[in-house]
């Protein structure tokens, strides 16, 4: 009878039903999208991390993300790094920005990922077109197609030029984007420094070593023999160098805390609403709480009822917000910045829900709390 | 019948009422008992005390001083919690607006108030559906209050009062709002209630047309009883005359 009373009280008044749930929609569907972006924003800037097999990350000494790393660690640190007990393979990297030189005229900048497949550090992944070693031709690259046009190309066979060296597309992939707005190349490991050899000292030169460890062998004992051995340079987890790609990207630039923000206003407003509506309608209906009361109901019978209004409201506005959040996803899927939603996301979003009526069915708890059965004579 | 244990009693209950300015002295002294099987009525001017009388008497209000004896045991110093609990398990409650619930139909009305004493399902659906029938109301199950006649209403409240059994139920003016046909029905019902299930039926009224239903009479005045007078034994429709009137005549 819980469950009936507080459905017939919520549906009894179809206009603030209708408020209550434009509040939560209005919350969930804010929530969402802002999680949504910040999940999005954290899978692009992780994703190449995410991406390759390695135990830990050499980087310069103080390398902030992904793509700002330089091209400073050198031969003799890579043979230092293999020499130290645990270590199985030191795999070189590089990445770096570089200008890109549209055939039909104009520029743009490209982040170049150098890196040889064949030493298990990185395997391509989403190729729709060509393989990776067509890529080991002269010249050849791969481009994400979402950035063709971008990049002032039609596809593959396509040449353009990056910095002074000439490039032609031998392959695609697919859904690879990258945070910074400037596309991923992807080249064999020489070639990506020969592009990037301006000044002509860098022609050995790497920015990342990706270390993998001999089975057995302990993290963190390596890692810090590492550190030991290799001067001016970081040695890094993988999730220590996620954090560090977030920390910059989001929390540097204010748009993580933005992103964290406005979902936190999100819930905020939503709260508001629905504890208005509830406790209106628990006003509304005082009367029948003070029979209730009369007749004998605890006091958390009656409470129980409220938190069902709540919890009622909760689950069909967390259903239609959910709907119009999706509907979103949906249409942001080709933009710069895709949503992401997740199951841990869309749970967690459904927990948040549950838990901000709960909250706003204080302040109408509080109201029945004082309710005085006598009233129910004096009507 | 006259000699039976109480079931509720109270022993010189003072209420005041009120703050400051304000206060008011609504009881002054009432001791009452209520025996199971008969239906008494509470009669006296409006602003008596009753109302306050019959909370006291149902634990909705405590008394200022005085004591209550609800089957024996004593209401004193009792928290709202354990005083809820002894509502719902021994009393049931009539009013005079019915006070029933606007989003539920009559069975669910019914129901509720086996819902607060943890009586669901099934069971608790038929019980509900049975006392309708009992109240006269078979037909008018699934009906909600204002598809229903006051006369109805007050008899889904009715139902609503005995559905647990209590064995005390107590009414506050229930035929006030009603017309004289409607009136008779509701006060037949509550003195079958009293007769055939040997309840205990307190009825606040000052509708003389009600006498005719009492097993006895209560007057009330200015917050203290000044009268009682008793149906004899193996009449059925007693006249019960107004003995308060001569007694005041008599003194004067
Ligand atoms: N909440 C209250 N505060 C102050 N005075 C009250 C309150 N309720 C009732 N009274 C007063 O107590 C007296 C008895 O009231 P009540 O029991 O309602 O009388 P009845 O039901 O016989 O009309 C009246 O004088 C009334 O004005
Ligand atoms: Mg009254």
């Amino acid at each position: 009878m819980i469950l009936t009373l507080a459905f017939r009280n919520l549906f009894h008044d179809r206009i603030r039903l209708a408020v209550t749930l434009v509040g939560i929609l209005f919350s969930i569907v804010l929530v969402a999208v802002q999680l949504g972006l910040y999940l999005g924003s954290s899978r692009m800037i992780t994703n190449m991390i995410e991406k390759t097999n390695s135990d830990l990350w050499i980087t310069t000494f103080g390398a902030k993300s992904f793509e700002e790393g330089g091209l400073l660690l050198t031969p003799g640190q890579r043979h230092q790094a293999l020499a130290t007990p645990g270590v199985k393979a030191v795999i070189p990297m590089v990445s770096a920005f570089a200008e890109w030189r549209k055939p039909g005229g104009g520029s743009t900048r490209v982040a170049v990922v150098g890196i040889d497949a064949e030493d298990g550090g990185l395997q391509p992944w989403n190729l729709i077109e060509g393989t990776w070693d067509d890529i080991r031709a002269p010249d050849a690259i791969a481009v994400d197609r979402s950035y063709l046009k971008d990049l002032g190309i039609e596809g593959i066979g396509s040449t353009a030029q990056i910095a002074i060296g000439r490039v032609r597309v031998r392959a695609l992939t697919e859904g690879i984007r990258s945070f910074t707005q400037s596309p991923y190349v992807f080249t064999p490991l020489q070639r990506a420094r020969n592009l990037l050899n301006m000044d002509g000292e860098k022609g050995d030169k790497s920015t990342f070593f990706l270390v993998q460890l001999e089975p057995g062998a302990n993290l963190e004992t390596v890692r810090l023999a590492l550190q030991e051995r290799l001067e001016g340079t970081d040695v890094l987890t993988k999730a220590q160098f996620r954090d560090r790609s977030l920390g910059q990207w989001l929390f540097k630039t204010g748009a993580g805390i933005a992103l964290i923000g406005g979902a936190l206003l999100g819930i905020l407003v939503g709260t508001v609403i629905v504890a208005q509506t509830l406790y209106s309608s628990t006003k509304d209906h005082i009367n029948e709480f003070a029979t209730l009361r009369a007749l004998g109901s605890s006091g958390s019978y009656i409470h129980k009822v409220i938190l069902a209004q709540a919890g009622l409201s909760a689950v069909i506005g967390y259903t239609l917000g959910m709907i119009i959040a999706l509907l979103i996803l949906y249409l942001s899927r080709n933009s710069p910045l895709p949503l992401v939603m997740t199951p841990g996301l869309a749970f967690s979003l459904f927990a948040l829900t549950l838990f901000m009526c709960a909250i706003s069915a204080v302040s109408a708890i509080m109201k029945v709390t004082k309710i005085d059965p006598a009233t129910v004579f004096s009507r | 019948m006259t000699n039976e244990t109480p079931v509720l009693e109270a022993n010189d209950i003072v209420k005041e009422l009120g703050k400051g300015a304000g206060k008011v002295m609504a009881l002054k002294g009432v001791s009452l008992k209520l025996v199971p099987g008969e239906l008494t009525l509470l009669m006296g001017p409006s602003g008596s005390g009753k109302t306050t009388l019959l909370s006291i008497l149902g634990c909705i209000l405590s008394p200022t001083s005085g004591d209550i004896r609800l089957a024996g045991q004593s209401t004193l110093g009792l928290g709202p919690e354990q005083l809820a609990a002894l509502r719902r398990q021994h009393i049931g409650f009539i009013f005079q607006s019915y006070n029933l619930f606007p989003t539920l139909n009559a069975v669910e009305n019914v129901r509720i108030a086996l819902d607060v004493l943890g009586q669901k399902g099934y069971p608790a659906a038929a019980r509900a559906e049975e006392v309708l029938r009992e109240v006269g109301l078979g037909h008018r199950l699934q009906n909600f209050p204002n598809n229903l006649s006051g006369g109805e209403q007050q008899r889904v409240a009715v139902a609503r009062a005995i559905a647990a059994s209590p064995s005390i139920v107590l009414a506050d003016e229930p035929t006030a709002a009603l017309d004289s046909e409607n009136g008779h029905a509701v006060m037949a019902l509550l003195a079958r209630i009293a007769k055939e299930q040997n309840r205990s039926v307190l009825a606040v009224t000052h509708d003389p047309r009600t006498l005719g239903y009492a097993d006895r009479v209560v007057r009330i005045e200015d917050g203290k009883i000044v009268g009682e007078e008793r149906r004899p034994e193996g009449v059925n429709s007693p006249e019960i005359t107004d003995l308060t009137k001569k007694r005041r005549k008599a003194n004067a």
